[in-house]
């Protein structure tokens, strides 16, 4: 797929030994996670497994109990949330998070927000500044939601959008902040086997088009043993299994989290 | 006589929102000169009805007309702030009239005092208010070196910050008063800067010094109170504007401001609010928060109240934006308030119990939450319909009928929630108001060879 240099065999985020408890219950147990730059990673399980809570404490909405990430040589445990995406990880969420009653352009100008090149008084005063940053602003979001093929969608209120687009636009959105690494939270979840389709063919594009390291969550085997490289496998907030698609699918333990204890003997 | 001021009454609503459109529409022309003019126009057209006389001391908008128009400007810029504040950015907040309060007393004392020969009141709260907004510049520079500070310890040092710099600005005030004392002259005979154009400056200095002021405490109270979640912060702030409405009631005692006379009531406050003036505030609060809300800060704001979770995820600052919409939101009813004392001219602390607090709110809701132009337009119709429609026609009715008309405002409410739940104009906006539509430009250049069609399995 990608040539094989070193670089890209440069882990760009470390997760050692990441634990979390709420109250008694471990949600997550020393999880252990290396994502080479530029690799393409899925982590599945059943539900409850822990898959969410690991995305959440990557992007600083949970804090660890115990353990550590490291991101591009920098632990980011503690970060806020905001922080971490200024850091470069962006991220989807499993039940579409759009700003719904704002236009398609707004949800992707937000994300520039950080970057916006004004500030708070500029706006106030309407200067020169803010009006020349903000037709750049403007112009770099337009250009941005071409790549998409999301141009002619610009002016509409993002809730009045079927599901597939709406989960374009939040990838879409995600990445306009820039990421290096992007998470995706169960993106084909509610979708047709054409929008399956279509996603499994915009996951490529972006990956090779923003030169993205991707981590998703999802439940559909299609996607995941289609488009990922390797895969982790969690059930009671632990990895059970690592592996190729292929090593995964025939790994007992694996078959028997999903389809429970004995399964392996009826195979 | 009945029919006919109905009559009148419902002409003068409906012209005052034809005034409404006409003045956001000639905002909104692209050419400067247009919207000065235009500017100019809506402020001489209301100028010449409230001046020129129709024999028999009678005027288009008579004494009881101007009062209502001051009193909607006022409300008008409280209405906006928590526009801001609930409409914008989500957070549901009682605390504004409480500001208000605030606003109005401290403009209020800094005049009075102005003309009884007595600085100390501009100077202290000058000085006090840019010191302050030092301080708060300084201590959040200095915080963000030390990640991860709670937020109530944060909070401790601003507060001591505080305490220290308003008694600083109090030593400096009552220091630099006997060499301007003479300047000032006594209330019997007012002298050089008390009277006149300075006397105007010091009026304007005023006003926006009580919505900085109420700004700042705002910043202080918001601070801890903001990182509660939607609900609880409802409560706190409710519970600001009766700590607010206790301290107004009892400044003669355990405030050391003998002037306010606590629950008696402020007297012989200037009566410095002009046409001029009003329509001048009003215009500055409109424009602050329209530029505020196209821009990117505005955009983040509204990021806010759709989906916390998601903006933090799109790198926005969410606690701090909360924060900047509170502080500029209670900054306009600072000035509302401010407005509002000099019309009146004389402040009691009845008018801002929690009770009339909501007021606001229901206007907010009224005209729409997230419309700028159905606030403006609400609070309007809201003091002309209730004050000037109902009571001139439930007065010609019998001398205690006039208290029926709180009665037929919350039934008009209920019906109008019924019906249109998302308020009179929901989010529309009318001319100047409107954000700019970005055009669909045509198509740039095909997206190169990069565009996706069934090529899964990469190159």
């Amino acid at each position: 797929m990608t040539v094989d240099t070193s670089e890209t065999k440069q882990p760009i985020l470390q997760i050692k030994g990441l634990t979390k408890y709420f109250g008694g219950l471990a949600a997550v147990k020393t999880f252990d996670m290396t994502l080479e730059r530029g690799s393409l990673t899925g982590l599945i399980g059943p539900n409850g497994a822990g898959k969410t809570t690991v995305f959440n404490m990557i992007t600083g909405l949970y804090t660890p109990t115990g353990g550590d990430i490291i991101f591009q040589d920098e632990s980011i445990v503690g970060l806020e949330p905001f922080e971490v995406t200024r850091e470069g990880i962006g991220r989807t969420f499993q039940n579409i998070r759009l700003f719904s009653n704002l236009t398609v352009l707004d949800n992707v100008r937000i994300a520039y927000h950080a970057h916006s090149g004004y500030s708070l008084i500029d706006g106030i005063l309407y200067n020169r500044k803010f009006q020349t940053k903000e037709k750049e602003l403007t112009e770099r979001a337009q250009d941005f939601l071409a790549i998409f093929k999301l141009e002619n969608l610009q002016n509409e209120v993002a809730k009045n959008l079927p599901y597939g687009q709406q989960r374009r636009v939040e990838i879409a959105r995600a990445l306009a902040c820039d990421p290096r690494l992007l998470l995706l939270d169960e993106p084909a979840a509610g979708m047709n086997p054409h929008e399956i389709q279509e996603l499994m063919d915009l996951i490529h594009f972006i990956r090779s088009r923003f030169d993205l390291t991707i981590l998703l969550i999802e439940h559909q085997m299609r996607v995941v043993m289609g488009i990922c490289e390797k895969i982790s496998v969690m059930d009671f907030g632990e990895v059970i299994a690592r592996g190729t698609p292929k090593e995964i699918q025939d790994n007992p333990k694996v078959v028997e989290a999903y389809l429970g204890k004995g399964a392996t003997h009826a195979a | 006589m009945e029919i006919s001021s109905l009559f009148i009454s419902i002409i003068k609503i409906l012209g005052i929102l034809a005034y409404i459109y006409g003045l956001l529409w000639v905002l909104g022309r692209p050419k400067l000169w247009m919207k000065i003019a235009g500017v100019v126009v809506a402020f001489g057209v209301v100028q010449a009805f409230l001046s020129i006389q129709l024999g028999n001391n009678n005027q288009i908008l008579n004494t009881f007309d101007r009062g209502l128009l001051f009193q909607a400007c006022a409300i008008s810029m409280v209405a906006l702030g928590l526009n801001l504040i609930y409409g914008f950015n989500g957070q549901f907040s009682l605390g504004q009239w409480g500001f208000y309060g605030i606003g109005a007393y401290t403009g209020a004392d800094i005049t009075f005092r102005w003309i009884n020969g007595d600085s100390t009141g501009l100077v202290v709260v000058g000085l006090g208010v840019i010191l302050e907004a030092l301080l708060i510049y300084g201590v959040n520079q200095f915080l963000k070196r030390y990640r991860g500070m709670p937020v109530l310890s944060a909070f401790t040092l601003y507060l001591l910050g505080t305490v220290v710099v308003w008694f600083v600005a109090d030593k400096i005030g009552i220091a630099l008063n006997p060499a301007i004392i003479p300047l000032l002259g006594t209330s019997d005979k007012l002298g050089v800067l008390a009277t006149g154009a300075p006397m105007q400056v010091v009026f304007f200095l005023a006003v926006i010094l009580a919505g900085a002021f109420a700004a700042e405490v705002s910043f202080l109270f918001g601070l801890p109170v903001l990182t509660l979640g939607s609900d609880y912060f409802g409560i706190a702030t409710l519970g600001f504007t009766i700590v607010a409405n206790v301290l107004l009631v009892n400044t003669d005692t355990i405030l050391p401001f003998p002037e306010m006379r606590g629950g008696r009531g402020m007297l012989g406050i200037p009566q410095m609010t002009t046409w001029f003036w009003a329509f001048f505030f009003l215009l500055f609060v409109i424009i602050v928060m329209r530029n505020l809300l196209q821009s990117s800060s505005g955009r983040a704001i509204m990021s806010v109240r759709e989906d916390e979770t998601a903006a933090k995820a799109m790198g926005i600052d969410v606690a701090n934006n909360k924060l900047m919409a509170f502080v500029i939101g209670s900054f306009f009813a600072g000035i509302g308030g401010a407005v509002y004392a000099h019309y009146i001219g004389f402040l009691s602390p009845a008018t801002f119990t929690f009770l009339a607090g909501f007021n606001p709110l229901i206007i907010v809701v009224f005209g729409g939450l997230g419309s700028m132009t159905g606030t403006i337009a609400a609070s309007f119709g809201w003091i002309f319909f209730l004050e000037g429609l109902l009571r001139v026609i439930l007065d010609s009715i019998g001398t205690e009928a006039a208290n029926w008309r709180f009665v037929l405002y919350p039934v008009a409410l209920l019906v109008l929630m019924l019906v249109r739940p998302q308020g009179l104009l929901g989010t529309v906006e009318w001319g100047f108001l409107k954000a700019k539509k970005v055009l669909v430009r045509a198509q740039p250049e095909p997206p190169a060879s990069t565009v996706v069609v069934n090529q899964s399995t990469g190159d």
